[in-house]
């Protein structure tokens, strides 16, 4: 028997009793609009995570001086100068696995222009860290090397700064502003960043060659790194050994023995990101099972209405038989008639879930992120409940005896 | 005489209800030849049905042989079974068992469906069947916009869009009144010259006046089997006339 002969029939019954149909197939479009929805608004959430981690910069390790001891209490990371600016070109120059190095020293300073004043993060830095945190300038050219190395007081300012200090749509560059009561001039304004994955405003910061922070502000402590190494590796896949072996070069340049801890603390930022993306992606999976559950329940709305049907059919069936329908012909029928509602209900669940998914992003200003997998996934799925659901109605029709099924009042 | 088209021989039907055996069928003998127009007669409970059943290939006898048309009946399967009455049987029912809500033309071409038939091919000779039966303006009426007379030539014309070698009708005039019934009686005696064999059910003895021979069943037996001259039914009405 065609295919298609086959459909028609069950378009035409499925269409016979419209509303019917509709809520049959409810339950398969609320799964289906659940699992769309979920899986994007679950993805769109990565996707911001995501954001806001490169945000912070790629392959990125970040590495803080070690601890005091005194007394018996430890003072955190941080609270004692253990690196030292020859570590940091050690590193540069002595692991492969490292592209790119920069400080960061940081202060906060009052910042004030000839009519505002503004009190924000300074970092003393070399130009590598924008590159590191792919942070490019929106105005100006920002500071060289050589600004670093003559100590040029010159100053990068984020965002935030500039409209805090000259207004929204202001181009300062040029233009004089005083850190403390050292006056810089202004070679750059970096572009509009975000917030960081903790909320912090990242264009709420200014920047300056690290030699003139060392000069100016921190007072020069020598050899000692007051502040943090940014370090960008060759590779997301060379993170990992690329902190392996700056932990191994600063256990040696420190002479620490064997089994002593560390004067120092290494982040990997991708590992941090990493388990963020694994809490976000463990909430979907979970959302989207409880959808998924859904599904099944709209399987066995459909099984249910396949198998009044059937028995309301009885005596078609029975007429089917009598002119000649194979068992066969019968179980196709009556399988295309579920197929029919439950991919229905998919394609109709898709549009919803995609609508719904579309509405709340729109709403929380969540990037959009439907995946084509998800859909074509979740209309497979529905057909599979069609298939699992509609079978034992199907094979229940196809079994009749049509004697009896011809005599069914 | 031609080579019996049905051939039964000693056919017992006995179902089993607990530890009850019932005889539907005590031992059935019956040869139809091609071109027969047959009235099988019975009070109900007398077997006729269960016979007819077994004829029509819906159900198989527990003892004792069916050839139809030179083919065993009993070793067929379902699948066998189905495509033996779709392409040599025809169906006519007291009911007519139309289905509802669809065109008398899709209603005929049912049996083409089942047997492969193109949609071209299946309008084509689903349209001629129609117009044989005396419907060839009708075809897109539905069963509830026909009358009784009307339905049962719509399901008549199914029961030959196959070109069957045998029509089985059980109790055909049932639920017509006297004017339409011998109006469908005429158009099987027609079928009937026409080389078509029919086996007719019906416990009315003036409807089995119009066939050429009468068998009447009791009790799982078959008590009489009697060869007559046919009551002429009225002319059948020419197509497109009601």
């Amino acid at each position: 028997m065609n295919p298609l002969v086959t459909l028609r029939i069950a378009l035409r019954a499925v269409l016979r009793n419209k509303m019917r149909s509709f809520l049959t197939t409810l339950g398969i479009i609320i799964g289906v609009a659940a699992v769309i929805a979920m899986m994007a608004i679950g993805a769109g959430a990565k996707a911001q995570v995501e954001a806001a981690f490169s945000a912070m910069g790629t392959n990125l390790l970040i590495i803080l001086p070690g601890s005091t001891t005194s007394g018996g209490s430890f003072g955190g990371f941080g609270s004692m100068p253990t690196l030292t600016w020859d570590d940091m070109a050690a590193i540069k120059d002595e692991v492969g696995t490292v592209h790119l190095v920069a400080p960061s020293l940081r202060s906060t300073q009052s910042l004030v222009s000839e009519e505002m004043n503004w009190t924000t993060s300074v970092t003393g830095t070399t130009p590598e860290y924008f590159q590191i945190r792919n942070w490019p300038m929106a105005q100006g050219a920002g500071f060289s090397q050589q600004d670093v190395d003559s100590g040029t007081k010159v100053v990068v300012l984020g965002q935030t700064v500039v409209d805090r200090l000259y207004g929204t749509s202001a181009n300062p560059v040029g233009q004089s502003v005083r850190i403390g009561n050292t006056p810089f001039t202004i070679v750059g304004v970096a572009d509009k960043k975000g917030q960081s994955p903790t909320g912090q405003d990242y264009d709420d910061a200014s920047f300056i060659p690290s030699t003139t922070f060392a000069h100016r502000i921190q007072g020069g402590l020598g050899k000692f790194l007051i502040g943090q190494i940014y370090v960008q590796a060759t590779s997301s896949e060379t993170t990992q050994r690329a902190l392996a072996d700056i932990k191994t070069l600063l256990r040696d340049r420190h002479h620490l023995p064997p089994g002593a801890d560390d004067d120092f603390s290494i982040r990997n930022l991708a590992e941090i990101a990493g388990a963020q993306q694994q809490g976000t992606e463990t909430m979907t999976t979970l959302l989207a099972s409880v959808a998924a559950v859904s599904l099944i329940v709209g399987g066995i709305g459909i099984m249910n209405i396949m198998l009044v049907s059937v028995t309301e059919r009885t005596r078609e069936i029975g007429v089917r038989m009598a002119i000649g329908a194979k068992p066969m012909s019968i179980l196709l029928q009556f399988l295309i008639e579920a197929l029919v509602l439950s991919i229905a209900g998919g394609l109709i669940g898709v549009s919803l879930g995609v609508g719904v998914a579309w509405w709340l992003a729109a709403k929380f200003r969540w990037p959009m992120a439907i995946q084509v997998d998800v859909i074509v996934i979740s209309v497979g799925f529905s057909a599979l409940v069609g298939i699992v659901f509609g079978l034992y109605p199907a094979r229940k029709a196809s079994q009749l005896d049509p004697i009896d099924a011809l005599r069914y009042e | 005489m031609a080579d019996p088209l049905i051939a039964v021989h000693d056919v017992q039907k006995i179902y089993k209800t607990g530890d009850v055996e019932v005889h539907a069928l005590g031992g059935v003998s019956l040869e139809i030849v091609p071109g027969e127009f047959v009235a099988i007669m019975g009070a109900s409970g007398s077997g006729k049905s269960t016979l007819m059943n077994i004829l029509g290939c819906l159900d198989r006898p527990t003892l004792g042989t069916y050839m139809l048309a030179g083919r065993h009946v009993a070793k067929m399967n379902r699948d066998e079974l189905a495509e033996t009455r779709n392409e040599v049987l025809g169906f006519v029912f007291q009911n007519f068992n139309l289905l509802a809500r669809t065109s008398a033309l899709e209603n005929v071409e049912l049996p083409l469906i089942y047997r492969g038939v193109r949609a071209k091919e299946r309008h084509r000779r689903a349209g001629a069947a129609l117009a044989r039966v005396g419907l060839g303006q009708r075809l897109d009426h539905t069963p509830a916009q026909l009358s009784g007379g009307q339905q049962q030539r719509v399901a008549i014309a199914r029961a030959l869009v196959g070109e069957p070698k045998v029509i089985l009708a059980d109790e055909p005039t049932g639920n017509l009144d006297s004017r339409t019934s011998t109006e469908v009686m005429g158009l099987f005696q027609e079928l009937g010259s026409a080389g078509i064999t029919v086996v007719l059910v019906t416990h009315e003895p003036d409807i089995a006046e119009y066939a050429s021979r009468v068998v009447v069943v009791k009790d799982g037996l078959i008590r009489e089997d009697t060869r007559q001259t046919p009551r002429v039914a009225a002319p059948p009405p020419k197509a497109g006339e009601s």
